[in-house]
């Protein structure tokens, strides 16, 4: 055998052995003492890293965990709203605590004005995020209050759970969603509201949040919360409250009886996931609408991929007949087929 | 009526686009295209064809298939990088060399960073930089120039550049001026032909081996009034550049003109006009600020005469602009415009 | 050498169409709606309630806070309500709407158009009634005049600067008004420097109105202390910092207000106004609005009522174009795209702008070159791309650290993008944001 080769191999070899023997001694000398409750712990969360709990993730959330129940023999107020009861429980048992079962929670749209039920008056260009046109102007619709449609709660989600219909241009929440209240934080009209999942899933809510008089909230959108009380007066369980023109489900005084739903003179209140009602004529509406969030998954919804590199934001949008570019063009002639159809 | 518009100010927009930007670029070109046409006949014309569609055909491609984005073709982009490999080749390389030097260009130079404006280096050079090292052969056998309608003056084939040939000669041990004076032998076919380095007017006008777009200092130059004047580059990296290495080579030869050769020769031979306004200047691979350009040429000036006379190759400024490539997003952080009312820190 | 500033800037299409057209005084509208906020600062807090009888240049608004301005009755007539009416800050913002009855002025105000040269008001009394007129500025920030007026402690006013350079694009009403009503804002700008305590004063004008600048030069002549300097035509030369630095070459400092170098800026227009205020005891109920466009058939600078919705100007200039794309609250650099012709006319409309449609639509988005055109552009010295790509990805941090906040919104990097970035669109984004967290920190 060549020398050569072999003093390459000895000599490499003996820097490696010698480097090997450094770093244990300096791993061991410089070793942080963590307590292996917080790996474990670690190990049980989701890993999402989504700060949905309000720590800087998964990791410093673990070492809340154990530093309060050290402290405190007590894991109150801390959630994983991504691993739900379920791995809050097992959290629980690592450190040898108990935990109450929280009602899980999903993001809520309460908008349902979009293109169909607000059609544009103006239309906007510009750069495709809503906090900007936000701070521009009322929306295309000319609601103040109402979802912009740009995306930046769907850019915000890091679970794919929410999407902007293209049909409609506002966006919907599907059942992946995990509460971790990203939408929440990028909407900047504070459209999406967390709400407790429900009974088998069921839930009914104002979809609105408009706090202009009737009228004038009437005139950009027709399925507008105009704050008629209607709802507030046929509640037996005190669950609805009026403020500012606007009525607000409270969904733990809730009992799911549907009463509201019937006498909203706008159909802004919705229910989900609930059966069909027995046909009474003219109910048509109500079911339609049910239906468009009940099965999020049989809908064709828009991707809206996140900024990428460059920072140009990039919609791809299935189905392919309706194209939603960079740009935002929402030209007069889309919204008109879009009116057509709804006609 | 349609539906009023609503966006942020301004609501007037100049008609300058990233389009007529390339296309100046591409029309300044065009001078030193017919000078290599007229000198290295149907050659040139060969290999800026045949480098300008294969550069499109990958752009296209990839852009279609692998980054499914919209269609940038039409930019114009591609065309100056398939010129600008061409312009860095010699004439007689092969077709197929020449694909591979478009492939790797545009697919690893450009496409694979994320398309036009996010390449981190020059693609053309990448191009030029790849084949010299895996053909080095063919990269470097340059056909002697044959005006279309001139004797030409040897039976040569192929002779070296003039940086070549002198590198070659200095490392033997001669003078810059007995070489000047005498010419270099070598041998081709088995016959000794002798190799006259040519005199300044032949290298402005552009009759002395190299590349293509290198050769003819006036047309160069024809282009580069031309890009100013359309602001399409800015004066300061091609003064920093030439002016660093005039002054570099300058010191030099002062020091010692047996074995340094002047800085006319520099400036005029070799492809450092070419790199200088054509190459240093893409604005995708250099910096932003006027101050940060500066540098930019100054780093480009030294390692371009470093390579040139101390290195093992005879010519360095594509090395040189490629090594400064790399350095444009920290002198972009390091060398910050002006600002408005900058608070002195005291 | 014509002095300009020297950082940056664009010279875009100037199109001044109504150059020529003398100064039109509008009838007096059938209704008007008044914004409550109508200045910089906090809104003014409503006077009157449904049904009261007004009259012209009757307090309806009083200024609440120290940054904030008076609001005067433009119309008499019947309070017809209070509501939220569309502005031109694109929503509903609080508004006094009147039905005008007749045109009967409360007493003590000079109607006559007679000038009157002599100021009596000592320092105190004149920025008393420029507060007490509700004088802002009117070159479009809309800042309370008498604000600029009280110099902090510490501070020294050396020169006040008029701002005659309307470098905005379209617009001429500042030009006219110098034409027409030149004497009147040389006594302006005299009542100013007695208010200022300075005894200097420079008008700039931009070089595309030779008419102008001759005219005022003649004027000013008779008026000790003020100049008139012509100005290389340059965009954002209208912008105080960079005014300051084309004629007196300071710097203002990041941050900082122009007092920090000595000097005050106002514009022409307010000028006027302060002339109005002060000798006639005027209320700022009118101002000059240029209303232009391309289509439009008769270019216009009008006289108007506060208050006086967008769609009476248009049709006093001939009437909606048909291929109207766009309109424009301002010049087409910094103005507002407005969302309808209902919007009224407020204290800071200095033009209204009809773009046609060919010309109103953005166009499409490409990666960034590169080019270094938006920082050649940039009047204050800083990266647009970059701070677009740091508030793209959110690292607001960065964006403070590049000095985001001190971008005046010109938009001249905007307009030059070889590639459409919608560099200001972001610039704007983070700004606020930035502005947010600052305002968070501070606390």
């Amino acid at each position: 055998m060549n020398d050569v080769v072999l003093y390459a191999v000895l000599s490499l070899g003996a820097i490696g052995v010698a480097s090997a023997i450094v770093l244990y001694f300096i791993a061991t000398k410089f070793k942080v003492i963590e307590d292996p409750r917080i790996d474990e712990v670690e190990e049980a969360l989701p890993s999402a890293n989504c700060g949905g709990c309000g720590f800087a993730g998964c990791r410093a959330f673990a070492e809340a965990t154990v530093k309060q129940g050290n402290e405190k023999h007590s894991l109150e107020g801390l959630n994983c709203p991504v691993g739900g009861n379920e791995v809050m429980a097992q959290v629980a048992s690592i450190l040898g605590l108990e935990v109450e079962e929280k009602d899980p929670l999903i993001a809520v749209v309460r908008c349902n004005g979009g293109i169909k039920n607000s059609p544009g008056k103006v239309s906007f260009e510009g750069a495709t995020s809503c906090a900007f046109a936000h701070s521009l102007f009322t929306g295309e619709g000319g609601c103040p209050f109402g979802c912009l449609g740009l995306g930046d709660c769907v850019a915000a989600c890091d679970f794919d759970a929410i999407h902007i219909n293209p049909d409609r241009m506002i966006p919907e929440v599907n059942d992946k969603c995990v509460a971790c209240g990203a939408c929440v934080e990028a909407c900047p009209r504070d459209i999406i509201e967390l709400r407790p999942k429900g009974r088998k899933e069921k839930r009914i809510f104002v979809s609105c949040i408009n706090k202009e008089k009737g009228s004038v909230a009437r005139k950009n959108c027709t399925v507008a919360c105009i704050g008629c009380s209607a709802c507030f007066k046929v509640c037996e369980f005190d669950a609805i409250t009026m403020k500012d023109n606007l009525a607000y489900i409270d969904p733990f005084k809730c009992k799911l009886c549907r009463k509201c739903v019937e006498v909203c003179p706008t159909n802004a209140i919705h229910e989900i996931n609930f059966p069909p009602r027995k046909k009474k004529d003219g109910d048509t509406k109500k079911t339609g609408k049910t239906l468009a969030v009940k099965h999020p998954e049989k809908k064709k919804v828009v991707v809206v991929e996140k900024v990428d590199l460059s920072g140009s934001v990039k919609k791809e949008v299935k189905p392919v007949e309706k194209k939603v570019e960079t740009k935002k063009p929402q030209s007069a002639t889309e919204k008109d087929s879009g009116k057509e159809k709804e006609g | 009526m349609s539906l009023f518009t609503i966006s942020g100010s301004p609501h007037v927009h100049s008609d300058t686009t990233t389009k007529k930007l390339m296309y100046s670029v591409i029309y300044a070109m065009i001078p030193a295209m017919l000078v290599s046409v007229y000198f290295f006949g149907m050659g040139a014309v060969r290999v800026i064809l045949i480098s300008v569609i294969a550069s499109m055909l990958f752009e296209y491609l990839i852009q279609k298939y692998l980054i499914k984005g919209p269609a940038t073709i039409s930019d114009g982009s591609a065309i100056i990088t398939g010129v600008l490999l061409a312009f860095n080749v010699p004439s007689n390389l092969p077709s197929v060399i020449l694909v591979i030097g478009a492939f790797v260009a545009i697919a690893i130079g450009k496409m694979s960073f994320g398309g036009l404006g996010k390449n981190i280096f020059n693609p053309a050079l990448v191009g030029r930089v790849f084949l010299l090292i895996s053909f080095p052969v063919q990269m470097t056998s340059w056909p002697v120039p044959k005006p279309l309608f001139a004797k030409s003056l040897t039976d040569a084939i192929t002779g070296p550049t003039p940086l070549g040939a002198l590198k070659e000669e200095l490392k033997k041990g001669d003078t810059v001026q007995q070489i000047m004076d005498n010419g270099v032998k070598f041998i081709e076919n088995g016959k000794e032909v002798v190799y006259h380095i040519p005199s300044y007017m032949d290298s402005l006008l552009g009759d002395m081996g190299g590349s293509l777009g290198e050769i003819s200092a006036i047309a160069i130059l024809i282009g580069a009034v031309y890009m100013l004047l359309k602001k399409v580059i800015t004066w300061e990296i091609p003064t920093a550049y030439i002016g660093t290495v005039i002054v570099f080579t300058g010191i030099l030869w002062l020091v010692d003109p047996a074995h340094f050769v002047n800085p006319l020769f520099h400036l005029l031979t070799g492809g450092l006009l070419l790199g200088a306004f054509f190459m240093a200047t893409d604005m995708v691979t250099s910096p932003m600020s006027s101050k940060g350009q500066l540098v930019f040429g100054l780093g480009a000036g030294i390692l371009t005469v470093l390579i040139r006379v101390f290195g093992a190759y005879p010519e360095g400024v594509s090395f040189a602009i490629l090594i400064m490539n790399a350095f444009v997003p920290l002198i972009d952080l390091g060398f910050k415009p002006k600002r408005f009312g900058e608070v002195v820190k005291k | 050498m014509l002095k300009t500033f020297k950082l940056g800037g664009v010279h875009p299409a100037e199109n001044k169409l109504s150059k020529n057209s003398p100064i039109e005084r509008l009838p007096v509208p059938k209704r008007v709606s008044v914004p409550v906020g109508q200045h910089l600062g906090a809104p003014a807090k409503p006077l009157v309630a449904k049904g009261d009888m007004v009259k012209v240049g009757q307090l309806i608004a009083k200024g609440e806070g120290f940054i904030s301005a008076n609001v005067h009755s433009p119309v008499s007539g019947k309070v017809f309500k209070l509501d939220n009416v569309i502005d031109a800050s694109g929503y509903r913002r609080q508004a006094i709407i009147i039905d005008v009855d007749g045109d009967e002025w409360i007493e003590g105000i000079d109607k006559s158009t007679d000038i009157s040269k002599d100021i009596v008001l000592d320092q105190k009394a004149i920025i008393n009634r420029i507060n007490e007129m509700g004088v802002v500025g009117l070159g479009g920030a809309t800042f309370p005049s008498h604000v600029k007026l009280m110099v902090p402690d510490g501070k020294k006013a050396e020169v006040l600067i008029i701002n005659g350079v309307e470098c905005e694009p379209y617009l001429t009403s500042d030009h006219r008004l110098m034409m027409e009503r030149g004497e009147e804002i040389l006594i302006g700008t005299k009542i100013l420097m007695k208010g200022l305590g300075v005894n200097k004063a420079m008008i700039g004008i931009e070089n595309n109105k030779p008419d102008a600048i001759e005219h005022m030069t003649a004027l000013a002549k008779e008026y000790e202390g003020i100049e008139v300097y012509a100005l290389k035509v340059k965009y954002p030369q209208g912008a105080e910092k960079q005014l300051i630095k084309a004629l007196i070459n300071r710097e203002v400092p990041s941050g900082k207000l122009p007092i920090e170098v000595g000097a005050v800026v106002n514009n022409a227009g307010t000028a006027y106004a302060v002339y109005e205020a002060v000798q006639k005891n005027k209320p700022l109920i009118e101002r000059v609005v240029t209303l232009t466009g391309k289509s439009v058939k008769k270019p216009s600078n009008f006289q108007v009522r506060i208050g006086t919705p967008v769609a009476d100007l248009v049709e006093a200039a001939g009437g909606l174009p048909e291929d109207t794309g766009k309109v424009i609250g301002g010049g087409p650099m910094m103005g507002k795209a407005l969302l309808s012709l209902d919007v009224p006319v407020v204290k800071g409309t200095s033009g209204i702008l009809i773009m046609p449609d060919e010309e109103s639509h953005r166009g499409e988005v490409a990666n960034c070159i590169r080019c270094g055109k938006c920082i050649t552009v940039c009047p204050m010295g800083l990266e647009p791309w970059l701070l677009e790509k740091v508030v793209m990805h959110e690292d607001f941090d960065r964006a403070e650290k590049e000095r985001i906040m001190d971008c005046i919104e010109c938009g001249s990097c905007h307009y030059t993008c070889p590639a459409n970035r919608q560099l200001l669109d972001y610039l704007r984004l983070g700004k606020s944001t930035v502005g947010k967290i600052m305002r968070t920190r501070r606390k």
